[in-house]
């Protein structure tokens, strides 16, 4: 989708605040709000693309005056709901009232225990696919990011789109992201490391040996 | 979306919570009640990346492939397998890739769409990481965004921008400064930061 998180190459956002000595939380709902996440994905009601997905959907004004967990709470919201694991108006009831009803969910089995966390931080989440699938390009080729504009979730930015590149690294075979956000599977393919020259992307202003390169599926390119 | 206007006054620690510390106390409280969360793993994930895994690591990995021209070849070579080997496999960090920081070309890393980071060496991202100005600014400016952190690169440095938009995580090896020869790899492993090793910034000899 178009969304405004997909902010690559816009201006207006002024300079970039770096806080000098940072905390890894600035508050303690922070702090639960990430271990609730990644708790509540360990559920394995969703999957990585469709929790990144439902943070997009967050309206763009909404998203640029929040910060960066509140995107996350409002994704793990919907998810919940969307699941019939907390519904919405569950959510609401106990905001209103701290002993509102709440009975104990089937798939409270499957929790994530303490002693399990360490194990299935480790784990890789499946995004990398079990089948080597073969891909039509290889290092050094020329290609060219297409101009698509799904509805849906894409991890092929705008700025790139269109754009001509060379395809540096092979980095094997993942999970689709447009597809297994949809929940449509997984149609596992290749994915490359693909590197477009500053002055194909910005034009001729740009410092003339600078690039960025960008991690695109096979399904994201044609040959150029 | 009703229901989701938070005050975004973030409120200091001690005085009365705000909105959304109100509604993620709620939604905590709901999913242990129904049993789907338990509150000590929840205490367990936030203790693990709030005091053990953090650029800590990553620091010492630069620090060994800086003293071991061997080690460096493999991380080089196959980040993922030589991190893990270290102990460091782990949540968002799958598939490494190492980029090594040269005169020639400096390497930058960022997340246009979200903000994927590789959190096994580096701890959860700071808030510029995920915020719109470096987001936005990274691909398209990135010699005036490294300026912002105090980084003037000359215009013969090749600035290569990565943008991890798949499950590929990148990770910088900075330059080595000048003045530490001879330095052990626990000393210099205190002078890496994190912000080199995001390539916004270069390692300073103290």
């Amino acid at each position: 989708m178009n969304g405004i998180h997909d902010l690559g190459g816009m201006h207006g956002f002024g300079p970039v605040a770096a806080e000098p000595d940072e905390p890894v939380f600035h508050h303690d709902w922070e702090r639960r709000a990430f271990a609730l996440t990644v708790a509540s994905g360990a559920l394995g009601r969703w999957n990585l693309d469709m929790s990144r997905h439902a943070r997009e959907q967050m309206p763009a004004a909404e998203y640029l005056a929040t910060g960066y967990y509140e995107h996350w709470l409002f994704g793990l919201e919907r998810l919940l709901d969307r699941t019939g694991l907390v519904a919405r108006a569950e959510l609401e009831a106990r905001l209103r009232d701290p002993a509102s009803p709440a009975a104990p969910h089937p798939d409270a089995s499957r929790r994530l225990r303490a002693e399990a966390v360490q194990k299935v931080l480790r784990d890789p989440r499946g995004a990398k696919s079990d089948v080597d699938v073969p891909g039509r390009f290889k290092p050094g080729d020329r290609v060219r990011a297409r101009a698509l504009n799904p509805e849906g979730h894409t991890r092929l930015p705008r700025y790139c789109r269109g754009r001509a590149g060379e395809v540096v690294l092979d980095q094997g075979t993942w999970v689709f992201p447009d597809a297994h956000a949809a929940g449509l599977g997984k149609k596992p393919q290749r994915v490359y490391a693909v590197r477009f020259a500053a002055r194909e992307l910005w034009g001729p202003e740009a410092p003339g040996r600078d690039s960025v390169t960008v991690d695109l599926w096979d399904e994201y390119l044609d040959p150029a | 979306m009703s229901g989701h206007d938070h005050d975004h006054d973030h409120e200091e620690e001690g005085s009365p919570l705000s909105d959304v510390a109100l509604r993620v106390r709620a939604l905590e409280s709901l999913l242990a009640d129904k049993g789907l969360v338990d509150p000590k793993a929840l205490d367990e994930l936030i203790d693990t990346y709030e005091t053990k895994v953090g650029p800590r690591n990553g620091a010492r990995v630069v620090a060994r492939a800086w003293t071991d021209p061997g080690f460096k070849r493999r991380l080089l070579e196959d980040g993922t397998k030589v991190v893990s080997e270290m102990g460091f496999a782990g949540r968002q960090t799958d598939c490494l890739v190492v980029l090594e920081n040269t005169p020639e070309a400096h390497n930058l890393v960022v997340c246009t769409l979200c903000s994927c980071y590789p959190w096994a060496v580096l701890g959860l991202p700071p808030v510029w990481y995920k915020s719109a100005p470096y987001r936005s600014r990274a691909v398209i400016d990135p010699r005036g965004v490294l300026r912002e952190f105090g980084l003037d690169l000359p215009a013969e440095t090749e600035v290569r921008v990565w943008d991890s938009t798949a499950e590929v995580r990148y990770f910088v090896l900075p330059e080595r400064p000048a003045g530490t020869e001879g330095w052990s790899e626990e000393r210099l492993a205190g002078i890496v930061t994190r912000d080199s090793m995001i390539g916004v910034d270069k390692v300073r000899r103290p």
